[in-house]
């Protein structure tokens, strides 16, 4: 429960968009998993929070796609980490699944824009 | 995948310690940092499962994980596992050695090139016919086998093939070769290929040709030691040297199922082994070729058989013999040919044993049905007991169909392992079967072959058995709701009541099975018992026969009967040696003879009987006694009246036992000549003839001192020594007379017990199916009372301290086992009938719905399940009530 109230002002990922952050994330340089975690909660100034347990599925589902690759890299404390980085499917894929979240926004946002009559 | 794994652990650790570090960096303590990052990372395990669902390779994991799961339950659990496979794998292996010599007897093709266009050509209905019949097989004569050759529309090969077994030896106690005479087209139409040598063609069957041989692969290995240099020596086949061609290939046992060969020699060469020099050639009336022919492309059964009845007039009126008997001569023009698939031979086997072994199949099925349903009735113990194991496992996230998974997997180990014992099994099981089907004089040449067929067999059968004892515990185990069990007191959720009634259920199915498969094998048994207990008329212990061949002394035909005499003569004065007396027939051989007959001047009184030849002193030495008039004896010469004793079968048929004596009978025409009369000049006892389980038929004994002396004499005799010691001094006795003269034996009593192969195979192996199956019910049974007991331990407590006795509880219990006893037995009963209609045709002397024997059956499980029962209902009696009220 405890829990729960944490997260109360973040927004839960809608099924299927965390792939389309991931490929988005990684357009701009390859990254290791927490990096990208860490990229989307900055780039979202902590609105939307990266559940690991579903972070490393989608990662490994995407390189099962052959969206994604990734290697072994030394990170800059020495650690090893597993790197991904986009690939050319990858870039691809995010062009398409970005017009489709376009047409998404567009269509819930035409809805949601419309004042109804009397409440003005 | 274990890499992988360990990749995925170092990857997650290192997001952990680089939320870490950040943590540090910001200024938190290590501590602290790395407890909020470990509270941010979220479930390890369950990040980890779920990363590996998105590799997609779940299914096969769960498989070894699960299948690793269940080893080590069987290894906390061993006694569980080692029962559940060895009943599978007797089970199993029982059902698989069955149909291994099923398939063998009935279903698998000869070894020979496209075996499906080869077919068996025979006479639809021989009924009718005359002559001697030589063969159990279908078979036709060698003038109807020559018309057949001069008709072969439709077939791309035609042949014939008869049997003969030669003697090996020169003298003494003979060694035989079992041979076949074969047309020149065998082996080409066969599509066979030598291992040595060559194979015989149509050039070397020629009228008048000299005799080659093809030697069995077997008799090559036996006798040459597979040495390729036999092809080009000389076999002594009765006594005659004969050219060794080549040698037939390997696995290739012959067109009869179960026999095996030992040479193979031309057909023309038939005549010049013949004790006439004529042969088999152009009698009209000796049965012995069958006839095989390969179709050409286009040609199917039908067409063929269409063919043949087409020519069957022609075929039939160009052979009929100038001898044939006036009255059957209709009848034999009237007779149809028809083509048969041939591709899996012909068995003497298949007739005798066909109907048996689907039902010894039908049998072990069903004992494997109960073997089942005690695994079920355990799993479902199990599945109780591991009903909180379950129910935490269900509350924790495990889907219904995983845990389901997990269940059956355990049971689908059990039968991999249970099968690959059995498989094994199988073969031993298999021989065995066979060599339980051999006679003294019938070896069975039976190659048993782990084909696919019978490898589909065992592995349908370990799918079927799975999910017949694993799918019910298995989802009547998961089918709870987690809460209400891991609420449960151990009085018992709704689920384990539940449960309970379907052990119920399972036991009930056994005791029905049960029920009737011990109807089935005391049914055997009295079976066997009624025909090893049939009275023969004579007495057979002490008996045996010598069958004498001097063909190699060479007696000229006039001398030969004073030849036989003499030899007979030489058996009397062996030591030990109490009478001999010649015959032509030995009774309960299968061996036959018999005509119609009437009282002279009167054919409106016609009848059949069967008829024997045989010397003085046979009755005596048979233990036949006389019941008036003389024994045939020195004033019976072929010159005097004819003479025959009858028995009083055909005494009374001819009308009034005494008076017979002295009157007339006429016999009809036979092939071999015309109508003759004789005098009867005694009365014998009725003794059976061609079968121990034969009704009684009159029979007809015919002086051998009135008929014609061939090479072979048949001699009975008795004596007191043990048999084979009598052979030996025979052997040693007839030497004095002459080296050269050939003898086999036959002891009676042994031939006797082997004419009872089938009865006591049925017996044995239903008896022994039977007494598996009340094991295993009785094992189910126990089991069901113990648990029931358990779960009524407090139940049982509270009864006693209200003042229930011992005795109240103890008929409490064996009252429930009453219940199952009896619906079983009902359906028990109902099954019992319909399986005994289906084998009244294996039935001798009892009844398939007896009710005696079905009494027997009911009252043997009722006493086995009481027997079951007793111990746990004992147990019950003696539970304190105040120790059982605090269990809970």
């Amino acid at each position: 429960m405890a829990k729960r109230a944490r997260y109360e002002n973040r927004i839960e990922l809608l099924q299927g968009t965390l792939d389309l952050l991931v490929l988005q994330t990684l357009q701009w340089g390859p990254q290791h998993g927490y990096g990208i975690a860490q990229a989307i909660q900055a780039g979202t100034s902590d609105v939307l929070q990266v559940d690991t347990g579903s972070l490393y599925p989608a990662l490994h589902r995407l390189e099962k796609q052959r969206w994604i690759a990734a290697t072994w890299k030394l990170s800059t404390n020495k650690q090893r980490t597993r790197v991904y980085r986009l690939t050319a499917a990858g870039r691809r894929q995010l062009a398409s699944e970005r017009s489709r979240w376009q047409m998404l926004v567009d269509a819930m946002g035409s809805i949601l824009a419309k004042p109804r009559e009397g409440d003005a | 995948m274990r890499d992988k794994d360990a990749e995925l652990r170092a990857e997650i650790k290192a997001h952990l310690d680089m939320a870490i570090a950040d943590r540090i960096a910001r200024g938190e303590s290590p501590e602290a940092a790395a407890a909020a990052a470990r509270r941010e990372l979220g479930n390890l395990s369950q990040i980890q499962e779920a990363t590996r669902d998105a590799w997609g390779r779940r299914w096969l994991e769960q498989v070894a994980q699960d299948a690793r799961y269940a080893l080590r339950t069987f290894r906390r659990n061993p006694g569980f596992a080692i029962v559940a496979i060895l009943s599978l794998a007797l089970g199993i292996g029982a059902n698989t050695a069955l149909f291994e010599v099923v398939n063998a007897v009935r279903l698998r093709a000869l070894p020979i090139a496209e075996p499906e266009s080869l077919v068996d050509i025979h006479l639809i209905d021989r009924n009718g016919a005359r002559g001697s019949f030589e063969t159990w097989l279908p078979s036709v004569t060698q003038p109807i086998w020559r018309e057949i050759q001069a008709r072969r529309d439709g077939f791309a090969g035609l042949f014939a093939w008869g049997r003969q077994r030669f003697s090996l030896s020169e003298g003494g106690e003979a060694r035989t070769a079992d041979g076949l005479w074969v047309s020149g087209e065998f082996f080409a139409t066969l599509g066979l290929t030598p291992a040595a040598g060559r194979l015989l063609s149509t050039d070397d069957d020629r009228p008048g040709c000299a005799a080659r041989a093809v030697l069995g692969h077997g008799l090559w290995r036996r006798a040459y030691g597979a040495d390729p240099s036999a092809v080009g020596r000389t076999i002594s086949l009765d006594s005659k040297p004969v050219e060794i061609v080549g040698v037939a290939p390997a696995g290739f046992h012959g067109l009869e199922v179960g026999r095996m060969f030992d040479v193979i020699l031309p057909l023309c060469a038939e005549p010049a082994f013949s004790s006439d020099g004529k042969g088999r050639v152009d009698a009209g009336t000796t049965w012995w070729l069958s006839v095989f022919g390969r179709l050409q492309p286009g040609w199917t059964i039908d067409r063929a058989s269409a063919h043949l009845a087409a020519v069957s007039p022609a075929v039939f009126r160009a052979s009929l013999p100038a001898t044939y008997p006036a009255v059957s001569v209709e009848r034999y023009l009237s007779f149809k040919l028809a083509a048969h698939p041939g591709g899996a031979g012909l068995s003497q086997l298949r007739e005798a044993y066909g109907s048996p072994l689907w039902l010894l199949l039908a049998i072990a099925g069903v004992v494997l049905v109960i073997a089942c349903a005690n695994l079920a009735n355990l799993l479902l113990a199990r599945a109780s007991a591991r009903e909180r194991e379950i129910a935490v496992r269900l509350s924790l996230g495990a889907s219904r169909g995983r845990v389901v998974r997990q269940m059956l997997t355990e049971s689908l180990l059990l039968v991999a392992i249970g099968t690959s014992l059995a498989v094994v099994l199988a073969g031993t099981m298999g021989q065995a079967l066979v060599a339980a089907l051999e006679t003294a004089d019938n070896t069975i040449t039976l190659p048993l072959v782990m084909d696919g067929r019978v490898l589909a067999f065992a592995v349908g059968l370990a799918i079927t058995t799975c999910l017949l004892f694993g799918l019910a515990p298995a989802l009547r185990g998961t089918r709870m709701a987690a809460t209400a069990v891991m609420r449960a007191s151990t009085r018992g959720s709704t689920a384990t009541r539940d449960t309970l009634s379907l052990r119920r259920a399972l036991v009930v199915v056994q005791i029905a099975l049960s029920v009737a498969l011990l109807f089935g094998s005391l049914l055997f048994a009295r079976t066997l018992r009624n025909a090893a207990s049939v009275d023969p008329g004579f007495s057979a212990d002490g008996l045996f026969t010598a069958t004498l061949n001097f063909t190699s002394v060479g007696i000229p035909p006039e001398s030969r009967a004073s030849y036989r005499d003499r030899a007979i003569d030489h058996i009397r004065a062996v030591p030990g040696v109490q009478s001999a007396a010649l015959t032509a027939i030995v009774p309960i051989s299968g061996d036959s003879a018999g005509n119609d007959v009437w009282p002279e001047g009167d054919p409106g009184r016609r009848f059949n009987m069967l008829n024997n030849s045989v010397g003085q002193g046979y009755f005596s030495t048979m233990g036949i006694p006389l019941l008036s008039g003389r024994d045939f004896d020195q004033r019976d010469v072929p010159a005097s009246v004819p003479v025959a004793i009858v028995d009083d079968l055909f005494a009374a048929k001819l009308g009034g036992a005494g008076a017979v004596v002295g009157r007339r009978f006429t016999r009809e025409a036979t092939p071999g000549g015309p109508e003759k009369t004789f005098e009867i000049v005694g009365v014998v006892r009725n003794s059976s003839y061609v079968s121990l389980k034969d009704d009684p038929y009159p029979v007809v004994y015919y002086a051998a001192s009135q008929g014609r002396a061939s090479r072979f004499a048949r001699i009975m005799v008795r004596s007191s020594l043990p048999s084979s010691a009598a052979t030996t001094a025979v052997t040693a006795g007839l030497a004095n007379l002459d080296r050269r003269i050939e003898v086999t034996y036959t002891i009676m009593p042994t031939m006797i017990r082997d004419t009872l192969v089938q009865d006591r195979l049925l017996a044995a192996l239903s008896g022994g199916f039977g007494g598996l199956a009340a094991l295993l019910t009785m094992v189910g049974l126990y089991g069901l009372v113990a648990y029931s007991v358990t779960r009524r331990t407090c139940e049982i407590g509270i009864r006693m301290a209200l003042g229930a006795t011992p005795r109240d509880i103890a008929r409490l219990l064996l009252g429930e086992t009453g219940v199952l006893l009896a619906i079983g037995a009902v359906g028990g009963v109902g099954l019992a009938l319909a399986g005994g209609r289906a084998a009244s045709a294996l039935l001798f002397r009892v009844t398939p719905y007896d009710p005696l024997t079905l009494a027997a059956a009911v009252g043997l499980l009722a006493a086995i399940a009481l027997l079951a029962s007793y111990g746990p209902a004992r147990r019950a009696t003696r539970i304190q009530p105040t120790a059982a009220l605090r269990t809970d």
